[in-house]
């Protein structure tokens, strides 16, 4: 083990589901405890603690535990910790933890991300929902057009890719068919029953091309890695998993000024930090709020040219569990729920550490992609097991 | 009118933009030193960080860039289908707006469609929706 490298030792979850009445700093409590107990840590060895976006008063149910909250509902002693939303979307967060461990700031971080849009949702009177007057910053160059979603700004770049490159829906299918049937295997996952593609294809549209199984769905649960330093991880008891690489990127933030989305770059500075090549990856666990943005990832980390990725993904047989590449295999948030952004490096911890049951891809995956975002924030982490 | 949209809280960066409407006019700022377009506004250039920047009136006409047709009820008063799309703008390369397609069904709007600009007034606030040019 290098001093200098930055791992991730323990992850945990919570239960995963809509209208749960766990309050949400419980939820995460449920998480960490997890994450404690595989790392064989205590609390008192934690000394930070980062998330994402932070505690955000006018819309709870995107983010309804902040950083200091938790520090001081569990009595942490942090030297160091961190929470926001200005960062490279949700696994920023653990971008900022690896830094913070390599500088010397802290030891062992707790890394967080709780969700809990759809208790929001049931419960307006304790939960309620964001509402403005007027729309400023970013907002109003898209909501005065009905542009509502983050469904309708990725669906424009899906659009291009039917129009320009010839994506069918067919090959749009298999993202959400691949993530249906791991999540059957996933005991935790939101939905676990499969998708036939007859279903996908009679689903009543969102924002074309995108329909109803392209997109994933409130959800309530809570996600914790633990990143600990170098220095500290004799202290870890199971198999530490080093960050090989990270890289992170904004484009223009407004969505609708930028020509790529910002995966693109982030996915090119990854190979440019690190000797491991994109033949040399496991398994890729990438993020799908949309179905799209796994495409785009798959073209912006290499795996195939752009515009190549609907036939990348074409019959469903690469990226399966056992392909040669599989992907999301907890069942991404398509499946499994809107972990937003965590799940997916959960997930490449658990199957580089071999613990994915069920779902277990074969062989001795050593080395894995987890990535969070991909419109004008992007996060890549490349995740090696030595 | 149509249906109320969400409105924007005039400042001093946007309110050129969002009332040139009044006057007939789609405006952008542009750089007065390098003559690049800045948008979104912003009091400074992101060419040259030249602070001498001014809203003018481009031809407002431009191509259809991407869309995509919202079938999505994202509250209750929101009549569905409709296209939203982003728009290059003719004579200010590298801005884009994100608009609405109007006055033609949804399933007849393509990229590289070209479009015109067609004000809807809500208050003091002039939308900049596009309607096609060849129909």
């Amino acid at each position: 083990m290098s001093t200098n490298e930055a791992y991730i030792s323990g992850v945990g979850q919570s239960e995963i589901g809509v209208k749960l009445t766990r309050h949400p700093l419980l939820l995460t409590l449920d998480a960490v405890r997890e994450a404690l107990q595989e790392a064989g840590l205590t609390l008192g060895q934690i000394d930070g603690v980062s998330t994402y976006p932070g505690r955000m008063a006018a819309y709870l149910g995107f983010s309804p535990v902040g950083a200091d909250e938790l520090i001081d509902a569990l009595g942490i002693r942090a030297t160091w910790y961190a929470g926001g939303a200005e960062i490279t979307s949700q696994l920023g967060a653990v971008v900022a933890a690896a830094t913070a461990v390599r500088a010397g700031l802290a030891r062992h971080v707790i890394c967080f991300r709780t969700v809990y849009e759809a208790a929001a949702l049931a419960r307006p009177e304790e939960y309620p929902p964001l509402r403005r007057e007027k729309v400023d910053g970013g907002s109003q160059w898209v909501a005065p057009f009905n542009a509502l979603s983050a469904a309708n700004w990725t669906a424009q770049y899906a659009m291009r890719h039917v129009k320009r490159y010839g994506l069918t829906r067919e090959q749009l299918a298999q993202i959400a068919l691949t993530d249906r049937a791991n999540a059957a295997l996933n005991p935790r996952a939101l939905v676990r029953q499969p998708l036939t593609m007859d279903e996908y294809m009679s689903a009543r549209m969102i924002s074309t091309p995108l329909c109803l199984y392209d997109c994933d769905r409130f959800t309530d649960a809570s996600t914790v890695l633990i990143v600990s330093a170098g220095a500290a991880i004799d202290e870890v008891v199971c198999k530490p998993i080093r960050i090989a690489a990270m890289a992170g990127t904004v484009e223009r933030h407004s969505w609708d000024q930028a020509e790529w989305m910002a995966c693109y770059s982030t996915g090119a500075d990854l190979w440019k930090r690190t000797d491991y090549k994109p033949a040399d990856v496991d398994t890729v666990q990438l993020y799908d709020g949309f179905s799209f943005q796994v495409i785009s990832w798959l073209e912006s980390l290499g795996f195939c040219g752009i515009g190549e990725g609907g036939r990348f993904i074409e019959g469903g047989k690469r990226i399966a569990r056992d392909g040669e590449l599989p992907l999301n295999t907890f069942g991404g948030q398509i499946g499994a729920g809107r972990l937003h952004g965590f799940g997916f490096a959960h997930e490449a911890v658990v199957q580089l550490r071999g613990k994915g049951g069920a779902r277990q891809i074969p062989g001795d995956p050593r080395v894995a992609v987890a990535t969070s975002g991909g419109g004008p924030l992007a996060t890549a982490l490349l995740l090696a097991k030595d | 009118m149509g249906a109320p949209r969400p409105q924007p809280r005039l400042d001093a960066d946007n309110r050129a933009f969002w009332t040139g409407g009044a006057v007939g006019e789609l405006r952008l700022l542009r750089c007065q030193d390098c003559a690049t377009f800045i948008h979104p506004p912003r009091p400074v250039c992101r060419k040259c960080l030249s602070e001498n920047v001014v809203p003018e009136a481009v031809a407002g006409t431009g191509v259809i860039d991407t869309f995509t047709v919202n079938h999505q009820k994202w509250h209750p008063a929101l009549e569905v289908p409709y296209v939203i799309a982003r728009v290059a703008i003719d004579g200010a390369p590298g801005v884009f707006l994100t608009t609405n397609i109007v006055g033609c069904p949804v399933d007849e709007v393509d990229i590289g469609d070209r479009v015109r600009v067609r004000f809807e007034q809500q208050g003091e606030v002039y939308f900049p929706l596009f309607e096609k040019i060849d129909r």
